[in-house]
């Protein structure tokens, strides 16, 4: 693996890539994908928006969870194997402990109804917190190849595939993310990067 | 709850349990949750190891616990093992599930991230990094817009959507915590007032 450049943070060990991730898992109330963009690349600046981005594309083309993966990923970045193994481990371990203590206790607190109303409030704010999410990485977009223009058509037709017709995420990714690959292939020149 | 089950877990069962984590880990396109409707007609309608009411409180409470959603996949296979007998069967099912559904996916995002990174500067690597980034984005917002409708739908349920677009507003716009939206949703739906 390549190093990063100089001016970028990195995690000092795999004791603080795993401190970190199991700290980023337990503020992730319904999904750890805001919290995790917010913290690596708002605060701790591990990695750039545009890096951010490449990840998570992977992370969700390929099989499995998508959280998992990413940490993965992440970890990979400065410690290889070990600190794929060590993010992974802080994102399931200690989240893994305490959603088995909440199953213990939910029989009894299920029927509350302040209980479930407080589950949805959680979930609306979460839903709010992934599409700021969106927003703010869409920024990385304006260096894209493919121009504005052509993001922002994409971008609809992924929205209105996914959130309004309800197609399988499979067919849209090889079909649209298919197209915008080629079209994105035929506007770089052949060459290493300039 | 209806009627728990009781089972009788031999060892082959507990193989078929691993083996089927191990399929559903490659077909898991979209992240964990994308297989649950293939969970429950396995555990559920095949097997007959879980209740209809444990496998929908199981993915209830890994939504609403803090950590990735993924662990709903821990839940059900503790749930399998109280069924087949108690604590420790509860904690091998917790080991065999997620285990099983980890081991292929990672291994595979893995590889195939470690020879992204050594190729990024081929153009196939490079175009498929900026043709997928508006899919990315827009794969956030739609993801928003599932979540959002999950928790109302109707127009009566307009409360709801008022907080998860102030909540993206405000994580858009400002820098304040995460944790304090979540925890003003969840005193919003507490007092019933979403």
């Amino acid at each position: 693996m390549n190093p990063l450049p100089p001016d970028h943070p990195q995690p000092r060990s795999l004791t603080d890539l795993f401190v970190s991730f199991t700290l980023l898992a337990l503020q992730g109330f319904g999904g750890v994908l805001a919290v995790v963009q917010r913290e690596l690349v708002e605060k701790k600046r591990w990695m750039t928006r545009e890096e951010f981005i490449e990840d998570w594309a992977v992370a969700q083309i390929m099989p499995g969870p998508n959280v998992v993966n990413l940490s993965m990923m992440i970890g990979a970045r400065s410690f290889g194997l070990k600190g794929a193994m060590a993010a992974v481990a802080g994102m399931l371990v200690v989240p893994l402990m305490l959603v088995l203590v909440l199953a213990l206790v939910y029989a009894r607190f299920s029927s509350h109804p302040e209980v479930a109303g407080a589950l949805r409030g959680m979930g609306a704010v979460a839903a709010g917190l992934i599409a700021a999410t969106g927003i703010k990485l869409s920024s990385a977009l304006q260096k894209n190849v493919l121009g504005l223009r052509l993001c922002a058509a994409l971008g609809a037709l992924c929205f209105v595939a996914i959130a309004l017709l309800r197609w399988p995420l499979g067919y849209v990714l090889l079909g649209l993310g298919g197209t915008a690959c080629v079209l994105a292939y035929r506007r770089i020149k052949p060459g290493p990067k300039a | 709850m209806t009627e728990p089950l009781a089972l009788v877990f031999t060892l082959q069962d507990w193989l078929a349990l691993f083996l089927h984590y191990l399929m559903l880990s490659l077909l898991a396109i979209g992240g964990a949750i994308s297989t649950a409707p293939d969970m429950h007609r396995f555990l559920v309608e095949q097997q007959h190891w879980l209740t209809d009411a444990q496998f929908n409180a199981s993915i209830a409470i890994a939504q609403a616990a803090p950590g990735p959603n993924v662990l709903f996949i821990a839940l059900l296979g503790w749930n399998v093992g109280l069924n087949a007998g108690g604590m420790p069967a509860g904690l091998l099912g917790v080991l065999l599930s997620l285990a099983g559904m980890l081991i292929p996916s990672t291994v595979l995002t893995y590889t195939a991230a470690q020879w992204g990174q050594r190729n990024r500067d081929l153009r196939a690597v490079r175009a498929f990094k900026q043709g997928m980034a508006p899919i990315v984005v827009a794969l956030l917002i739609a993801t928003s817009w599932i979540l959002g409708s999950a928790n109302g739908s109707g127009l009566q349920d307009w409360p709801v959507w008022l907080l998860t677009l102030a909540s993206a507003l405000i994580v858009w716009r400002t820098r304040l915590h995460l944790l304090w939206l979540l925890g003003a949703g969840a005193l919003l739906g507490w007092y019933g007032l979403i």
